[in-house]
């Protein structure tokens, strides 16, 4: 395995040169939005200087090549989450946008009074509210899966709740705020087992774990491109042809449509049936080259970094007084580090840190329900990728003692 | 001085670890504020006789920025009419958004350097528009003769 060289690639991120307050900004909100290459903001700017023009309309030469470079970006997508066919990858805004598609498709034909919808209390409130909405229009229950003492999924409560009345289970591919991995093929052969299809929210797995819907054994699987080098506003939705095929469409409009008659429509096949409107085509072309820039460095490259990255900053966390940390340590856990300065909350840590030019999140982290189960109002959160260095982790555990020592004062 | 001393002075910091008026009041006009973005809560009790708030206190969990605003928001709204109030209000969220402070404002004055946080305006404001929309309820609520 080739070693990746973040310092080498920061070259390629303008933005990882500026100043916060004065110092070098350390960028660890990677969890939240990931920064972009050149690479990434050329190919949009390229697309939108030499070949705009509307996707699947016309015949003239730059629909053509729009079109084109559109498609080109679903088959570099599909190849990137090792789907059998592009033609089963649907572009959306992003992973909710990509779940409320599931949820009010799928969930909507195939959910019926007292089926049970399956999430686990770790879930991002991108994968839990869009079932609560189809739940309360068919009647269905949404349930969740606890988890165990070391904050994994457990596995024992998934087989009690799992059940023949189980049609839809849906788990995050890695949490955003705990950072473990869940064994998510394990996960689908038990929701098989009963019937019951496997949706992945793969918001934090797709820029930071290598992707094989196939291996992992998925009927659904959902991405952002903003957390993996592309453009805001580019996503996707990748289904099992055959499930994709069968759902009703999920917006109304241009693009999806086969024939349409004052009274009624037909409704084009898959993948155009689910893109009504003109899509985001810049911002598709853009996630398009942020997957060859991520191929170009290496998927299990990237996962082995952010390990890296995650035992050296906890080996360094974990002795110091005064401060909480979440989550599981082992194989199994990515680049996320959610953390507590004993009696400070966390808003307060997270500006004294940005006086320092750290950028971590603070808050929730659309995990209310996560938050419960941990018994904390809020956590503070860094988050590592590629471009990170252990030289920012040293600043960062410097600069989060002097914050603790700070608000410790007037205890 | 720090960017943290700056900003955190000793006095925020005195009203965040010991908050003045923190409790219930019984009985009293309740209103709940939230920062959904966040998820800072706040609970504001008044007591208001005719129009003046004869007693107030305050419940919740945030930040040292939320829940100082909130504490010294009590101290400078007890025993003021309900007009007087909401003068004040008006006058704390102008400070917040980068006008000069006015001097009534007395130690709320400390949280002028938020004007320059944009980041942290809400936790600073969210105890008023809590009070604002409590008093709107009054102002709302069917007068009885």
């Amino acid at each position: 395995m080739s070693q990746l060289e973040p310092v080498k690639l920061r070259q390629d991120f303008p933005i990882l040169s500026r100043k916060i307050h004065g110092k070098p900004l350390i960028y660890f909100d990677n969890a939240a939005s990931s920064q972009r290459p050149k690479q990434v903001v050329e190919a949009m700017s390229n697309y939108y200087y030499q070949h705009h023009a509307n996707v699947h309309r016309g015949a003239h030469t730059l629909s053509v090549e729009a079109t084109e470079m559109y498609e080109e970006a679903r088959r570099k997508v599909a190849r990137f989450i090792n789907a059998p066919a592009a033609e089963s990858v649907v572009f959306t805004r992003n992973t909710t946008e990509a779940i409320n598609l599931i949820a009010n498709s799928y969930g909507r034909k195939n959910l019926r009074p007292g089926d049970e919808i399956i999430i686990c209390h770790a879930e991002h409130h991108a994968n839990i509210v869009p079932w609560h909405l189809i739940a309360e229009q068919t009647g269905a229950v949404v349930k969740a899966v606890g988890l165990t003492s070391e904050r994994r999924l457990d596995m024992e409560q998934l087989d009690d709740l799992l059940s023949k009345r189980s049609k839809i289970v849906a788990i995050a591919h890695m949490s955003n705020v705990l950072g473990v991995v869940h064994p998510i093929r394990e996960i689908a052969d038990k929701a098989h087992a009963v019937g019951a299809v496997m949706v992945v929210d793969g918001a934090q797995a797709a820029p930071h774990v290598p992707v094989d819907v196939q291996a992992l054994a998925a009927d659904f699987y959902t991405l952002s491109g903003h957390k993996m080098c592309g453009p805001t506003g580019a996503g996707a939705l990748w289904a099992k042809a055959e499930i994709l095929r069968e759902m009703p469409p999920f917006l109304g409009g241009g693009e999806m449509i086969r024939k349409v008659y004052i009274d009624h429509s037909s409704y084009a096949d898959i993948p155009m049936r689910f893109e009504a409107g003109t899509p985001n085509i810049a911002e598709a072309i853009g996630l398009g080259a942020a997957v060859d820039y991520l191929e170009g460095i290496g998927m299990p490259e990237i996962f082995a970094h952010d390990q890296a990255m995650v035992r050296y900053a906890l080996e360094l966390l974990k002795p110091l007084e005064g401060i909480e940390l979440y989550g599981p340590e082992g194989a199994d856990r990515g680049g996320i580090i959610a953390f507590n300065v004993l009696g400070t909350h966390p808003h307060d840590v997270a500006t004294a840190l940005d006086g320092e030019g750290i950028a971590v999140r603070a808050g929730h982290h659309c995990a209310q329900p996560l938050m419960r189960a941990l018994g904390v109002q809020s956590t503070a959160r860094a988050s590592f990728y590629f471009y990170n260095t252990e030289e920012e982790v040293d600043r960062f555990v410097g600069a989060l003692i002097k914050t603790r020592d700070f608000f410790a004062a007037f205890a | 001085m720090s960017f943290l001393d700056s900003l955190y002075k000793e006095i925020i910091l005195d009203h965040y670890k010991n908050p003045r008026n923190r409790g219930e009041i019984a009985g009293a006009l309740h209103q709940e504020g939230l920062n959904p973005s966040c998820g800072d809560e706040l609970e504001l009790f008044l007591a208001i006789d005719e129009d003046r708030i004869e007693d107030v206190k305050f419940t919740g969990e945030g930040c040292a920025i939320s829940q100082s605003s909130a504490s010294m928001m009590t101290q400078a709204i007890k025993g003021k009419t309900l007009k007087e109030a909401l003068e004040i209000s008006r006058k704390f969220k102008d400070m917040i958004q980068g006008k000069p402070a006015a001097e009534e404002l007395g130690d709320l004055q400390l949280l002028q350097g938020i004007s320059k946080l944009h980041a942290r305006v809400k936790c600073a404001t969210l105890a008023w528009v809590t009070l604002e929309q409590a008093l709107k309820s009054v102002e709302e609520a069917p007068k009885i003769s």
